[in-house]
């Protein structure tokens, strides 16, 4: 438990002492969403409309860029034949970095969101729902993205591979999500999609880690 | 975390390593032809052979990372390892980059710096460590760990002569409290009693034949 976190800890000191990546992956988050009234047109209703969806379509492609070094720069400096030696387990490695991935990445993305949510008109009163199902989304696609992040790891053009990897197992995280952000607008009840986004993320809390675990196994073997 | 009772009860006293006719494929390309080493508390083993013979993939074989395609390693002991690469983040301090190792581990952290002359860049950025501080500051990791089994892939890579002798006083200690190591090198180490495997280049050998 203690390696378990010390190792979050170290992540999360590089993150800060390297806050281009994390500041990155903010600002994409922000510029797409931004692009999007630029695009639509400055209509407040629609807008307003499609603001729930552009912010998890935007915070999905967002979480994705930090995963291609996540375990990326750990296997070229030697860190992982290191951890997969004397550290905790394989898993308990990965899911350490996917803690920390949250940490940096979907904590930032949520926090960024409400601005985000209120320029496109979000109201205030759909905010806590929108970033309740965000809170979980993101949880989930830092876990999926940690595992492709692992077994693409080592593989030539991992970088392109990752999303194509990532995207379709997220479509059940994207579809969940945004319905349940959407409850407000629809008036309908929030109930049913946010039990099965909470699902997904009990799923992928136990399966992506262990995969993960393989997965770096298998890149320093 | 390793425990002592992770490891099979040795077969005589002080064995630290068995490695039984070990044989690795890399893709097709017969890397290592049934390998065999024992190793015992106290002693300290150099892999020689040719550039490409496989002594980095047999000390990843031993140490776990990679498994062997044919053959056993049986360790009785945890180890440490040293890989080609020092493994610190240029950002990190080098206390900050030890840290891990320090609490995974039983040595303090003071006297292992103290032993490989690094005290004095204890807080200072990896980055600006030169690559024989660096490579120091690697091993230091290894003597953290408090393991007695050693692995060490190319330990005095950009050391100068003063820093090699140091290693080589650390590495006797090492053997004098009942630890063993096996090293890889191509600049002689100032260690007496080495015992030495020589791995032959197996280039030539034609994958096609041995199938």
């Amino acid at each position: 438990m203690t390696a378990f976190l010390a190792l979050i800890d170290r992540d999360l000191r590089l993150a800060f002492r390297f806050g281009a990546d994390t500041l990155a992956s903010l600002l994409f988050f922000i510029l797409c969403g931004s692009l999007f009234p630029l695009a639509l047109g400055p209509s407040p209703d629609l807008l307003r409309h499609m603001g729930p969806g552009i912010i998890w379509v935007c915070a999905l492609l967002a979480c994705l860029l930090p995963l291609d070094r996540l375990f990326g720069a750990e296997l070229e400096d030697g860190s992982l034949d290191l951890l997969m030696l004397t550290g905790p387990a394989p898993a308990a490695v990965a899911f350490a970095k996917m803690a920390a991935h949250w940490l940096t990445t979907g904590l930032p993305l949520l926090i960024a969101s409400i601005p985000l949510g209120i320029m496109l008109g979000v109201k205030g009163s759909e905010l806590p729902l929108l970033l309740a199902g965000l809170a979980m989304g993101t949880m989930s696609l830092s876990l999926l993205g940690g595992m492709a992040a692992s077994i693409v790891l080592g593989a030539r053009r991992g970088g392109v591979l990752l999303p194509l990897l990532v995207l379709p197992l997220a479509t059940p995280v994207l579809i969940f999500g945004a319905a349940s952000s959407y409850a407000g607008q629809l008036a309908t009840s929030p109930a049913a999609s946010l039990d099965l986004l909470g699902a997904c993320l009990f799923a992928c809390l136990p399966l992506c880690p262990l995969a993960a675990g393989q997965g770096l196994k298998a890149a320093v073997g | 975390m390793t425990t002592p009772s992770d490891f099979p009860p040795p077969p005589t006293p002080g064995r630290l390593l068995d490695v039984e006719d070990v044989t690795v494929f890399r893709g097709d390309r017969l890397v290592l032809d049934g390998v065999s080493l024992t190793l015992d508390a106290g002693d300290a083993m150099i892999l020689t052979g040719p550039n490409g013979a496989g002594k980095s993939t047999l000390l990843r074989t031993i140490s776990g990372l990679r498994r062997p395609d044919s053959g056993e390693v049986i360790r009785y002991g945890a180890l440490a390892w040293l890989g080609h690469q020092d493994a610190l983040k240029p950002g990190l301090t080098l206390a900050q980059n030890l840290a891990l190792a320090e609490k995974l581990g039983t040595t303090s952290l003071p006297d292992a710096l103290d032993a490989l002359d690094l005290t004095h860049l204890t807080d200072l950025p990896a980055r600006l460590l030169s690559s024989g501080q660096k490579r120091r500051a690697a091993f230091a990791r290894v003597m953290l760990s408090g393991a007695p089994l050693w692995l060490l892939d190319e330990p005095t890579v950009g050391l100068d002569v003063a820093s090699i002798e140091r290693l080589g006083a650390v590495m006797a200690a090492h053997r004098a409290r009942g630890g063993a190591m096996i090293v890889t090198t191509h600049v002689p180490l100032p260690l007496d009693n080495t015992r030495s495997h020589e791995l032959p280049s197996l280039a030539h050998v034609d994958s096609f034949w041995l199938s």
